[in-house]
């Protein structure tokens, strides 16, 4: 670079573009997400220490009130044992499956983009109508799984009513829609595997299974985390699927007894349905510090995944 | 801060608000090129309307209609968020009698139809159903559309095979009151034909009990009457007796299942107000000439019907009111009624012939006419409080939990309190 013609000011300018343009180019992020992501946090938790019902327009602050009265509050409970039930009933299957999956897709297949393209096809359908389909599935007279419990000669079973039952059914649907997608992500990571330590594990004559379990699950270790604590965050929030299982009637109680109502039905129940704001956006509150909870304890388990 | 950081940061900003600030448009409400008002309706199950809406298109060229239909929970619950947000409700919003008394304790919400000429119209209507949709303050917030007076449908080829009468005079002695009728249940569900049960699901038959109670959930003062009316309990006693009797289909209302069952023939008898008719001939179109209607236990009663409101934060208030009459006029009300078999709430309506003589094919002929405006004229007409919906739906989970062996009804019926005491809180 001369340094004749170059002033001051021309090299401020220099300065500036080096310094400044990186924030200039991810501003635009950090802005929106103050806009639709920071406000309405904030505003939430405002919110949350008031007593603002919809259809009574005042608002009075009330201080921690609300979230006193959740920690009081029964089906505040219930809704949390369902979404952690149905979170482990769905995640664990789901990322064992994956991969798996992903080992098989790993290998030397025919027409292998076409069935890497398959497994993501579920991840792209509707959710609504995914839901509403296996609820039919699900049905009690004249649903497919009763009726393939009955050709092995089972009794049917009431999908919906039951605890248990209904939380396999909607682990299912998360199940279904939830694998290819991670299936694809451990995919990705496991073509970054070196094959010499593979090449070296089949001298030394370790098995397939102890070649994935000794060299792929440790080497995949962060995506593992990764998957592991958006499962956790997308499987603490569930709430579409619970509310269109419940047999199309748009009620946000999940089943008559509350079977599978979840934390998010529950923040929907008393957000749009009771009007209750103040209360629901102490609810919303929770939510979002059990996740992170969660998200911490889910980082910190899968983190001891190793063998070595 | 050096001045440079200052001012990149300023730039930053403008930059930024520049890529975000595209600000929010109104989605209702928008007057196109062309100079048309567009006029949208948010409304809910099958109201009836679209064969007019081409008609008043063609009398007023200025102005385009817009349906749009949702289920019923979502429909009342968006309009609720969209009135106190004050933005994102049509011009025309539906309002069910299940919600209405909710929303006319808001009237500021709405339009006071007073100031456009609704006292002159107002003779159009039942006088109950007029007052049930008339705010404390007299403001009126909607025009009445139809009621539900009730009936009994049932399954003539069903009955048959049970060894019951078919004819409708003879099955409507056999009930003269919701005590014969389940007496008949028992008769019934002694031969019935297999997979037939006698009804659809206990809370659907609760719900025509009560429609024909004095008082329902409220007393007329808006307080939660659900523990001490009567009336309520008696009722619930009696379906969870039927239910134990195995009388009930044990499917939720309006459900998928409950749809389906139609179609499987899963019940013989339904309590049918009248816009019930629609929902069984588009569910169960293979039985055309099985269904017959004919008069309920108990008499009278009612169970749903409509209004049509205009919220305050509509863009073409006046042409939305315009429409609204013009679509609860006796005129536009008979058509729907010989079309769809919803039943108007406008007097006149019930002395034209084409009304009372109407008979209904698909039914066997029933002379649904005479039937529903018999019924909607004899009804005692019951105060609907703000969150009857809500009720309506606690108890309902309750029947459910009896009928899915979860609970008996004392235990049901204690936490149904609980809920409703939640509710009215």
């Amino acid at each position: 670079m001369t340094s004749v013609r170059s002033g001051p000011r021309r090299r401020w300018a220099y300065q500036l573009d080096v310094k400044g343009s990186p924030y200039l180019y991810i501003a635009p992020f950090f802005l929106l997400f103050g806009v639709v992501g920071m406000f309405p946090l904030l505003y939430t938790a405002y919110v949350s220490l008031t007593d603002w019902n919809l259809l009574d327009p005042a608002r009075e602050w009330v201080g921690p009130a609300n979230y006193a009265g959740l920690l009081a509050d029964d089906y505040f409970w219930n809704a949390l044992f369902n979404t952690v039930s149905i979170w482990l009933l769905s995640t664990v299957p789901q990322l064992l499956a994956a991969l798996f999956i992903a080992h098989m897709l790993n290998r030397r297949l025919r027409a292998r983009t076409l069935f890497r393209m398959g497994v993501l096809l579920p991840n792209v359908t509707s959710i609504v109508a995914v839901t509403i389909i296996f609820a039919q599935l699900f049905g009690r007279d004249f649903g497919m799984v009763n009726w393939a419990l009955d050709l092995v000669g089972l009794d049917p079973i009431d999908w919906q009513a039951g605890t248990l039952s209904s939380h396999v059914a909607i682990s299912m649907i998360v199940i279904w829609r939830w694998t290819g997608y991670n299936a694809l992500i451990y995919l990705a990571a496991m073509q970054t595997v070196p094959e010499d330590l593979y090449e070296a594990a089949r001298l030394d004559g370790a098995s397939q299974f102890t070649q994935f379990w000794k060299i792929t699950v440790p080497m995949l270790r962060p995506t593992i985390i990764f998957t592991a604590v958006v499962s956790t965050i997308g499987g603490f929030q569930i709430i579409a699927e619970p509310l269109l299982f419940q047999a199309g009637t748009g009620n946000p109680t999940g089943g008559s007894d509350r079977q599978f109502q979840t934390v998010g039905l529950y923040l929907y129940e008393q957000g749009f349905s009771m009007y209750e704001f103040g209360y629901a956006s102490a609810i919303a509150w929770t939510l979002c510090m059990i996740i992170v909870v969660m998200a911490l304890v889910n980082f910190a388990i899968t983190r001891r995944i190793r063998s070595s | 801060m050096s001045a440079g950081r200052i001012r990149l940061a300023a730039g930053v900003l403008v930059i930024g608000v520049l890529a975000t600030g595209c600000g929010g448009s109104p989605s209702t409400g928008s007057t196109p090129a062309d100079g048309k008002v567009t006029l949208t309706l948010n409304l809910f199950g099958n109201m009836g309307f679209k064969e007019l809406y081409a008609k008043y298109e063609a009398a007023h060229p200025n102005i385009k209609i817009v349906e749009r239909t949702s289920a019923y929970n979502d429909h009342h619950r968006n309009l609720a968020a969209h009135l106190a947000t004050g933005s994102g409700t049509a011009d025309i919003e539906a309002i069910d009698t299940g919600f209405v008394a909710q929303f006319r304790n808001q009237p500021q919400h709405f339009a006071d139809l007073r100031g456009h000429g609704a006292d002159q119209l107002k003779d159009r209507w039942l006088p109950w159903k007029w007052e049930a949709s008339l705010a404390k303050s007299g403001a009126q917030i909607g025009y009445g559309t139809d009621v539900g007076g009730l009936a009994m449908c049932y399954r003539r080829d069903l009955f048959e095979k049970a060894g019951l009468p078919t004819d409708r005079d003879e099955v409507a002695k056999l009930w003269p009151d919701w005590t014969s009728y389940f007496e008949t249940g028992k008769r019934y569900t002694a031969k019935k034909p297999e997979g037939a049960a006698f009804f659809d699901g206990g809370p659907q038959v609760f719900n025509a009990m009560i429609g024909q109670a004095e008082t329902g959930y409220y007393d007329t003062q808006d307080n939660v009457v659900v523990a001490t009316n009567p009336a309520i309990r008696s009722a619930y006693d009696e379906v969870l007796k039927a239910v134990a009797d195995g009388q009930s289909a044990e499917l939720v209302g309006s459900s998928p299942a409950w749809n389906t069952g139609f179609a499987k023939s899963q019940f013989a008898t339904i309590a049918c107000p009248a816009w019930m008719l629609a929902k069984i001939q588009d569910q169960g179109k293979a039985f055309a000439g099985q269904w017959d209607v004919t008069a309920v236990p108990g008499g009278g009663g009612n169970w749903g019907g409509s209004y049509l409101t205009v919220p305050a934060q509509s863009k073409h208030l006046k042409e939305a009111v315009a429409l609204i009459a013009w679509l609860t006029a006796p005129e536009q009300q008979i058509e729907v009624f010989t079309k769809h078999g919803i039943l108007p709430s406008t007097v006149a309506t019930y002395d034209k012939p084409e009304v009372t003589g109407l008979k209904h094919e698909f039914f066997n002929d029933a002379p649904i006419g005479q039937i529903f405006t018999t019924a909607a004229r004899t009804l005692k007409p019951q105060y609907q409080g703000p969150r009857a919906g809500d009720i309506q739906t606690a108890i309902r989970d309750a029947i459910n939990r009896v009928e899915e062996g979860k609970q008996d009804g004392a235990e049901a019926w204690t936490q149904m309190l609980g809920d409703v005491e939640r509710i009215s809180k």
